[in-house]
């Protein structure tokens, strides 16, 4: 079989040059975003694309995962299958078989095997896909591009065909079979065939390869497989900090605040928009697109692309945008604001993506412009804010009243040389009814133990974590800074709060103004009270059956999920029951993200969406580990009417044990 | 044409205290806000410059740090703000107040026509409700008090129709420009300030004007011309509450114990 240079040779050449132009675009579009430094700490970077990238970590966590993971290493294989067909195309002379003989023979068998088991990968997916798709993997748009995933398909399938085709005639023609099983097979179905006959369908499977191939990588850039090329590198640039961390800004007249058009975002916000593979795992997590909100997480990276796209040409050249990035209404290439302040900022989709897109942050950001610099956000909020900057506490209660909770206690200052811990109360545990018993039952459970600590008292301030998330990261900003010269100025080095917001905000929001401090949740402080023997529970406590609800901000954002179950083991004498949806898969109770103080409009739920899946399992405690998990448990059992159901939180459990 | 609005920075009351031996409001530590009422005075102001193009001016009578108040309305995007500060205004009264707010809004009404004064229906820590009318009176304005709506501006024909909001009805009154209006809060929602406001507010001149600009008799202002003081001040004597049972975990029990409690006092008969 000879190929025809001619016609080859300038094919390949256009392919490749078409190629490099719209990468070269792509680049460009990605450079249009603000900077971010992304290359810090370059061994945990290789490290995590490694496990994420090569080891598919998240991809494999869904059953059809596997099948990705065999397409994705049968690729990384072919690679070298098909560089050498196209190079071999140039110079025929040049091929793998260069290579000694027991090499050659083992790359050989190994791409034989691989081509067969990407056909039968593709054939899974495409059954999957035509068959039984799962309802996340389509929503409005996606649907309506669902022929270029199947075209995809059906092009690797050809490849594969082509491929064993070709080396089926290739052994027709007296090529060895030996190492070719499969190819084998197909040369079987060949026998008979005149040599001319055979030189033909030789030549014919390899143009198809061939023509099918250039295609193929043509297409990537272009379309959703674009993630081909970019979910690698993306691995590699993931974030390194907690998923709700995204950099300060800083407030300095002439700046711009937040993202309002598309190239402010940053350009690996727009790398990510361009690597989504259109999975719809973080919308099948979503409380939000799950209670019918009008926010989808994938619409929101999509959108970002589709802006990026129509705008980016004029952008390049200077001129201006015709698409809006926020609207009032949604359409393709712009975000609705409503969308955006559904969100709870629970983490679900960063957390679940398995290229690493980090889709709350860039919702963050669009809030950030929003209240920033436009002062447009649902009117609840106004109240919110001014109680924030003017009392530092949501409700915007006297701050004096701060310490009244604890009256009973005697007074508790924090000293820093006498005290070990300061216990951050947080405005829940201090002003709200329900929460401050658990500020009791933990300031119990301490001064049980023998544990050393002290508070703020009046001098508390708000750490500030919903105007963070709702992005009046101005007045954050100043709170923040306050909060922090605090600390220093009074020597807190050890905290234990009894709010994962708090803990999480003290712990990794203020380590961005230079405050390193140890931080733990109330139920990780009782865990080790427990294990070093300084709390011994008398007996165990029978909530009769008890379910432990994940918090966002505990578990996914920090990512403690066995200690609260672990304390639930040691006061009841066995382990929680767990929710249909439990630890990474948790589903939000609807409160986070400054949701807690904004009225909920749009579809059902969240709170109730949740408390129907407890009431499934007809438990008797819910048990939590958060003030604002504690109010939407509450509220939903009270709207859904289940009477018979207590909620505690996990400082509670083991204080019911303490109790004699 | 001016819309001049009264704001005056008052102690956040939901933290003051009283000193139970001195019978004097404990003022250290209290932070200031402006007087609620008073934010809706300015949001007025703002809104009737977005909508008829009238230049909103922010004033306060006060002490030197009343200027980030002032400031605070600059954020929001006032034309012009004047603190009213000089020793001499000092303890003043609310005649002696509305004296020299009513002096200061004469003396803008030389440079330029002026349409409508607002002021807040209150202030959460004087609570006379007098500084608004006694402004409308010294400068002879018409006075429109409580209003919670502005039916209809009419600058052809300088006439304004409001809404007042009164014990159980409303009024939609007319008045020919120019007006003393006080708001209620029903008024508008205010607006927050942008990042980019706050920023240029920042350093923006809050303009001060004292005495030597007002030109007024010493003794007609602050504690002198104040015909009013303050005798003594003092929380009324309550009983000391208590918490009975535990209504979370045991509301029935608990019911039962209010009941019984009420019923010992002979403030519930069956
Ligand atoms: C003897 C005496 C001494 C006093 N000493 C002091 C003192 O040393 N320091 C002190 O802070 N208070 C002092 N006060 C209180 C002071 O008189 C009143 O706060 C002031 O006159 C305004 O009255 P009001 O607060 O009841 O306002 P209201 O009549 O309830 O206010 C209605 C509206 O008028 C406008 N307004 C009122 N005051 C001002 C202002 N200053 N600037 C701009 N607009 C305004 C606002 O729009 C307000 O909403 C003293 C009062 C007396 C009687
Ligand atoms: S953070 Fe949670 S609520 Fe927000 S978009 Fe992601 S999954 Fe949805
Ligand atoms: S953002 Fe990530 S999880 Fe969501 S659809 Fe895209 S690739 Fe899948």
């Amino acid at each position: 079989m000879s190929i025809n240079q001619t016609i080859y040779i300038p094919l390949f050449a256009v392919s490749v040059i078409f190629f490099c132009y719209s990468c070269y675009q792509r680049l460009q579009l990605i450079s249009l975003g603000a900077d971010e430094n992304r290359s810090d700490r370059p061994i945990e970077r290789l490290a995590g694309m490694f496990s994420y990238a090569f080891g598919q970590k998240r991809v494999v966590k869904r059953p059809f995962g596997i099948n990705h993971f065999v397409l994705f290493w049968a690729f990384m294989f072919l690679l070298l299958a098909n560089g050498e067909f196209l190079i071999e195309g140039l110079f025929p002379s040049v091929s793998l078989a260069l290579l000694p003989d027991p090499l050659h023979h083992v790359l050989a068998f190994i791409f034989d095997m691989v081509s067969l088991l990407a056909l039968v990968a593709v054939v899974v997916a495409l059954s999957r896909r035509l068959l039984f798709p799962p309802s996340y993997l389509s929503n409005e748009y996606t649907s309506a591009r669902s022929g270029e995933g199947l075209l995809i398909l059906a092009m690797i399938a050809f490849l594969m065909i082509a491929f064993f085709l070709l080396h089926g005639a290739l052994i027709g023609l007296g090529d060895s079979a030996a190492y070719r099983p499969i190819s084998a097979i197909f040369a079987s179905l060949l026998a008979g065939q005149s040599t001319a006959a055979l030189q033909s369908s030789a030549t014919i499977a390899w143009w198809v390869h061939a023509v099918v191939l250039l295609v193929f990588i043509n297409l990537l850039p272009r379309s959703k497989h674009m993630h081909i090329l970019t979910a690698i590198p993306n691995t590699y640039l993931r974030s390194l900090d907690k998923p709700n961390i995204i950099p300060r800004e800083s407030f300095a007249k002439g700046k711009r605040f937040g993202v309002g058009v598309v190239e402010q975002f940053s350009w690996k916000d727009l790398l990510d928009s361009l690597t989504c593979t259109e999975c719809g795992r973080c919308q099948d997590l979503c409380p939000a697109y799950n209670t019918d909100k009008p926010l989808n997480p994938r619409r929101i990276v999509h959108d970002i692309k589709a802006n990026l796209l129509q705008n980016g040409p004029a952008l390049k050249n200077g001129e201006g945008k015709t698409l809006p990035m926020i609207d009032l209404a949604q359409n393709e290439g712009t975000c609705s604001e409503e969308a955006l302040w559904a969100c709870t900022t629970c983490g679900a989709c960063v957390n679940v993506c398995p290229v690493l897109i980090e889709q709350m942050p860039k919702i963050v950001k669009m809030r950030r412009h929003l209240v920033q610099e436009k002062s447009e956000f649902p009117e609840e909020l106004l109240n919110l804010f001014e109680n924030m900057e003017q009392r530092s506490n949501p409700w915007g209660i006297a701050p004096s009243d701060r310490g009244k909770w604890s009256t009973q206690l005697g007074e508790r200052p924090f000293e820093a040389d006498k005290t070990e811990y300061l216990f951050f109360v947080g405005c829940a545990g201090a002003f709200d009814t329900r929460a401050k018993q658990v500020s009791v039952a933990v300031a119990t459970i301490m001064d049980l133990a023998g544990v050393s600590w002290g508070m703020l008292g009046k001098e508390e301030l708000c750490c500030g974590d919903s105007l963070r998330r709702l992005g009046n990261e101005y007045v954050f900003d100043k709170m923040a800074k306050q909060n922090v010269e605090m600390f220093i100025e009074k020597g807190v080095r050890k905290v234990v709060t009894a709010c994962p917001h708090c803990f999480s905000t003290l712990k990794n929001d203020y380590r961005q103004y230079g405050l390193e401090l140890q931080v733990i949740h109330h139920s990780e402080l009782i865990e080790t009270l427990i294990t070093g023997n300084k709390l011994k529970l008398p007996k165990t406590t029978d909530m009769g059956k008890l379910l432990f609800h994940d918090s966002c901000y505990l578990g996914r954002h920090n990512e403690i999920y066995d200690t609260p179950r672990n304390l639930i083991k040691a006061a009841t004498g066995s382990k929680p029951a767990e929710f249909e949806r439990n630890r990474e898969n948790g589903f939000c109770c609807g409160a986070g993200g400054g949701r807690m103080w904004m009225e909920e409009l749009n579809g059902s739920r969240i709170n109730q969406n949740r408390v129907a899946e407890a009431l499934k399992q007809k438990p008797d405690t819910l048990c939590v580990s958060c003030p604002y998990c504690m109010t939407m448990m509450e509220d939903g059992l009270k709207e859904l009417n289940a009477p018979g159901v207590q909620v505690k939180d996990v400082a509670e459990v083991v204080a019911e044990a303490l109790r004699l | 044409m001016l819309v001049i609005s009264c704001i005056k920075q008052v102690p956040d009351t939901t933290q003051v205290q009283i000193d139970p031996e001195t019978n004097t409001l404990i003022r250290e530590g209290i932070p200031f806000i402006v007087n609620p009422y008073d934010t809706h005075a300015l949001e007025e102001g703002l809104s009737l410059k977005d909508r008829f193009g009238l230049r909103p001016v922010a004033l306060s009578m006060g002490p030197p740090n009343a200027e980030a108040t002032l400031r605070k309305a600059c954020a929001l995007g006032v034309d012009d703000a004047i603190l009213l500060s000089d020793r001499c205004f000092g303890g003043a009264d609310t005649l002696a107040t509305s004296r020299v707010l009513a002096s200061a809004i004469e003396k803008l009404a030389e440079q330029e026509e002026l349409g409508i004064v607002f002021c807040g229906k209150q202030t959460i820590d004087g609570d006379t409700a007098q500084v608004g009318p006694g402004i409308a009176s010294r400068l002879g304005l018409q006075q429109l008090t409580l209003v919670d709506r502005i039916v209809h501006l009419d600058l052809e024909k300088k006439r304004i129709r409001v809404r007042r909001k009164l014990e159980g009805r409303h009024e939609i009154v007319e008045a020919p420009l120019p007006v003393m209006i006080t708001v209620v809060r029903e008024l508008n929602r205010p607006r927050y300030p942008t990042v980019p406001m706050r920023l240029e507010a920042e350093d923006v001149m809050v303009k001060t004007w004292d005495n030597s600009v007002l030109g007024l008799d010493v003794e007609t202002v602050g504690l002198k011309g104040s015909p009013t003081w303050v005798s003594k001040i003092f929380s009324p004597e309550r009983d000391q509450g208590e918490i009975i049972g535990d209504g979370i975990n045991d509301p029935e029990g608990t019911a039962n114990l209010l009941i019984e409690k009420l019923l010992s006092k002979d403030l519930l008969a069956i």
